[in-house]
């Protein structure tokens, strides 16, 4: 593969019925380039689980997916709150995210050990009042 | 065996069946979203009583089979609407989620 193919999705802050578009779109494109179902299962899950995540703190953010010659790099930069202590954010259970949230079924404390769970790499680069930048790669 | 077939067997109360032919190979009970995406496994019937429109979401993502809502858990004509367009079976039961888990694996 030559120049890597990149996906640019805006994800809007604060609306939970249109959270997930991008992932579908992801989804969507990774199948029409002909990856196998899982790594677009693993791709496409982790990025809503980010969707999700800057829907809910951050008011939306940018997720970019690049295909790689080996892998599919996720970015998901958002301007929210960012996260103080990003060991304790990483544990299952653990979970800021308001009542109401919790209400939908989301806010379970699960987001970030999913995301972890389906990429094979993953680093956050959060800074408090600044924001938040988690890149994940999917090897196939 | 098919969501067709298993919709059948189970007379489970169709909301909308777009991919009828889809196999359906194991079960997954959970209402916390995150949860079900960690854990449910494609192909599985996933059995909730959560009703927003994010479970459509999540289904399309973690490829469950179809959705069956429990205990006689209805959603919005607007949901039905999504998950057509989205591929995403969606059923009712009228029983609790474990009877219907038995049911389903003695079936499959």
């Amino acid at each position: 593969m030559g120049e890597p193919l990149v996906f640019t999705y805006n994800v809007d802050g604060g609306d939970f019925t249109s959270a997930g578009q991008a992932s579908v779109m992801v989804k969507k494109n990774l199948n029409q380039i002909g990856f196998s179902p899982e790594v677009i299962r693993r791709v496409s899950i982790a990025m809503y689980e980010g969707e999700i995540n800057m829907v809910i703190h951050a008011d939306g953010g940018v997720a970019t997916v690049k295909v790689d010659d080996n892998c599919i790099e996720i970015v998901l930069a958002d301007k929210g709150p960012g996260i103080a202590d990003v060991e304790k954010a990483m544990q299952e259970g653990f979970s800021t995210a308001p009542d109401e949230v919790r209400g939908l079924g989301f806010g379970a404390g699960m987001g970030l050990p999913n995301m972890k769970r389906y990429t094979d790499e993953m680093s956050i680069d959060s800074t408090v009042g600044v924001g938040t930048t988690i890149t994940m790669k999917v090897n196939y | 065996m098919t969501v067709n077939s298993l919709a059948e067997k189970l007379k489970l109360e169709p909301v909308c069946c777009p991919d009828p032919e889809k196999e359906v190979c194991g079960v997954y009970i959970g209402d916390l979203l995150s949860w079900v995406m960690g854990r449910a496994k494609a192909g599985d019937a996933w059995l909730t009583i959560m009703s927003n429109v994010n479970i459509v979401a999540v289904a399309a993502l973690a490829e469950t089979a179809l959705i069956i809502l429990a205990e006689g858990v209805t959603v919005d004509e607007k949901i039905t609407e999504t998950a057509q367009a989205k591929g995403v079976n969606i059923f009712t039961s009228q029983k609790p989620a474990y009877e219907t888990a038995v049911e389903i694996s003695k079936l499959i």
